[in-house]
């Protein structure tokens, strides 16, 4: 679509003002919140004050935002080996919220918030839709999950607070979707790119055709895609569609989101301050290289987080964007610099099917993770060799192997999946090692 | 009395029992009983050959995975009632039969019932005890 068809009053919604920060203004407040976090997570994480004095740093030495690169990184495991709580900077009465993500072991990512971090969150995500052109009058349905995925709320405490009216659709049920995009005459949908690609489709059964109704805009995310699937659903549905960014550790959906421009995601860096690094050295790369992004939540409460390795590789766009929003932009991701996959918007570690499996039956079998998309539906199949020591011969037995694990990879995915018992060095090794993740998803 | 039976994993697609036949056939191994257990996404061959143990051996050597599983033949007479009256010589044993198949002896007037029981000696005795012919493995081999 074309951006400069119309300037709507949307993108003077009151709290996009930040969006437009002189840079050196915006510099300035990063430092003073920089310094503020970091005071508060010396203060109230044992394991940051401790990580610091081991470099022999104290939150004075940081007097420049050029000193963050003196700060220790946090990773995903920091997370998981302070579960449940050994992160948070509040007292648990002044968490007003938890969420949660998969993590590599079976225990999740747990993620708390105060009052104050779900207005930050809120406003974010105002931000993003209002740069998205939504305005009040606008009927937003949410079919991200609701509960301790951010999806859900996330998307709808920004969508209320926006002043357009909401429908909490959650996950599934496509035939309930379509039907209620088009009784309400919905005009915005927030889901993951992959779901909305399934309800094209299954409109298309339904003899709705997508290109009639209301609907104009899609916030699409909590996935990678690409520049085709945009071309594909914006034809196929004629709505704008928009790339929003975000994860659990950070804050849930709203970090990041694309304008009207569709010139990379301008990340809410009054918040979330992006750095750059390359993750073979941790060293900063200049902006317009391309690395692994680094976030700094500037102003969260209950649970900070200083350089956090998101995994997820990109770049700072140099420049300026055309909106005239001062905040700048990432590239958008399309790739990761660990292992971690995206399964209709979970995260899955191979490690985890690993784990899984070797509580199952003492010895690791060799295994391999299929990944399909069906009807725009991420599927994942994990093909697991018999081993003599599993193996039995009656039928029911090697059945209620099959359900064993089934039920594990369940239970620490948190996702269905398909368990499909195979002959032994059937799967292919290549010097050895079997090929761990087969990807047969296509854009 | 007891005999050891081969089993054997194989996926449920195209070509996967043949393969194995045919490794078992190269090597001058006969098949005297087989039964295949399937389901939709693989199946067990269960079989009774002429040397389990170089049966065995073989297969594993091309990467098969290969159990031996204690089972009784018993002999019957092929006629109706042949397999009920065997059967009703186990009634209020409390043994249980796991799996089982059957297939025609080559001397024409006599049926071979292979049984997996949960306690294969008690059933031994309770078999012979009602004057059943449990047979031993070489005569179940014996070509005649």
């Amino acid at each position: 679509m074309n951006s400069t068809l119309e300037t709507t009053v949307t993108d003077c919604h009151p709290a996009s003002v930040p969006d437009y920060t002189p840079v050196s203004e915006l510099r300035e407040l990063q430092l003073k919140r920089l310094q503020a976090v970091v005071t508060r997570a010396w203060q109230q994480v044992k394991l940051f004050q401790s990580r610091l004095k081991a470099r022999g740093l104290e939150p004075v030495d940081i007097r420049s935002l050029e000193d963050i690169a003196k700060l220790p990184f946090t990773v995903k495991n920091d997370l998981r080996d302070t579960y449940p709580t050994g992160l948070f900077a509040s007292s648990m009465k002044d968490v007003v919220r938890l969420h949660a993500s998969s993590g590599t072991t079976g225990k999740p990512i747990v993620v708390a918030y105060t009052k104050e971090d779900i207005d930050v969150w809120t406003s974010v995500l105002v931000r993003c839709l209002a740069g998205c052109g939504l305005h009040r009058g606008d009927i937003i349905q949410i079919a991200y999950g609701y509960g301790l995925f951010t999806g859900g709320l996330g998307a709808h405490y920004g969508a209320e607070a926006l002043g357009a009216t909401v429908i909490p659709a959650s996950g599934g049920n496509a035939d309930r979707q379509i039907m209620l995009m088009k009784d309400f005459g919905v005009t915005a949908m927030c889901c993951t790119p992959t779901y909305f690609l399934h309800l094209i489709d299954r409109a298309a059964d339904l003899g709705v055709d997508l290109r009639e109704l209301p609907l104009r805009a899609g916030i699409f995310g909590a996935e990678p895609w690409t520049d085709s699937m945009r071309r594909h659903i914006e034809s196929a549905s004629r709505i704008e569609a928009f790339d929003i960014y975000g994860l659990t550790e950070i804050i849930g959906p709203g970090v990041g989101c694309e304008c009207r421009q569709h010139q990379g995601l301008h990340i809410f860096e009054d918040h979330f301050y992006p750095e750059i690094i390359d993750p073979e050295t941790g060293e900063p790369l200049p902006d317009g290289t391309e690395g692994e992004l680094v976030l700094t939540t500037l102003s969260k409460q209950a649970m900070p987080m200083i350089r956090y390795r998101t995994r997820d590789i990109t770049m700072i766009l140099p420049g300026v964007c055309e909106c005239g929003r001062t905040i700048r932009r990432i590239a958008r991701i399309g790739r990761r610099s660990d292992d971690m996959l995206i399964i209709r918007g979970v995260n899955v570690f191979p490690s985890q099917v690993e784990s899984a499996l070797l509580a199952i039956e003492g010895t690791l079998p060799h295994y391999q993770i299929i990944l399909t998309r069906t009807q725009g539906l991420d599927q994942m199949e994990v093909q697991v060799e018999v081993t003599p020591q599993m193996f039995n011969d009656k039928i029911g037995a090697l059945q209620g192997l099959q359900g064993r694990i089934q039920s594990a990879l369940d239970h620490v995915l948190g996702i269905r999946i398909k368990v499909a018992l195979v002959e032994a060095y059937s799967i292919q090794r290549s010097e050895g090692k079997a090929k761990r993740v087969i990807d047969r998803r296509t854009a | 009395m007891k005999i050891q039976q081969l089993s054997l994993f194989v996926e449920n697609k195209p070509g996967h029992t043949a393969a194995p036949a045919r490794l078992l056939a190269n090597e001058g191994i006969d098949i005297r009983a087989l039964y295949l257990a399937d389901t939709e996404q693989y199946g067990i061959v269960r079989m009774i050959v002429s040397d389990w143990k170089k049966a065995a051996g073989i297969l594993e050597a091309y990467g098969y995975v290969a159990k031996a599983t204690e089972v009784l033949a018993v002999e019957v007479p092929d006629c109706p009632g042949g397999m009920a009256d065997v059967l009703g010589a186990l009634d209020g044993s409390g043994i249980n039969i796991e799996y089982m198949y059957a297939f025609p002896y080559p001397r024409g007037d006599q049926a071979i019932l292979i049984f997996r029981f949960n306690d294969p000696d008690a059933a031994i005795a309770r078999l012979q005890a009602a004057d059943i012919n449990v047979l031993a493995g070489d005569q179940l081999l014996k070509k005649q």
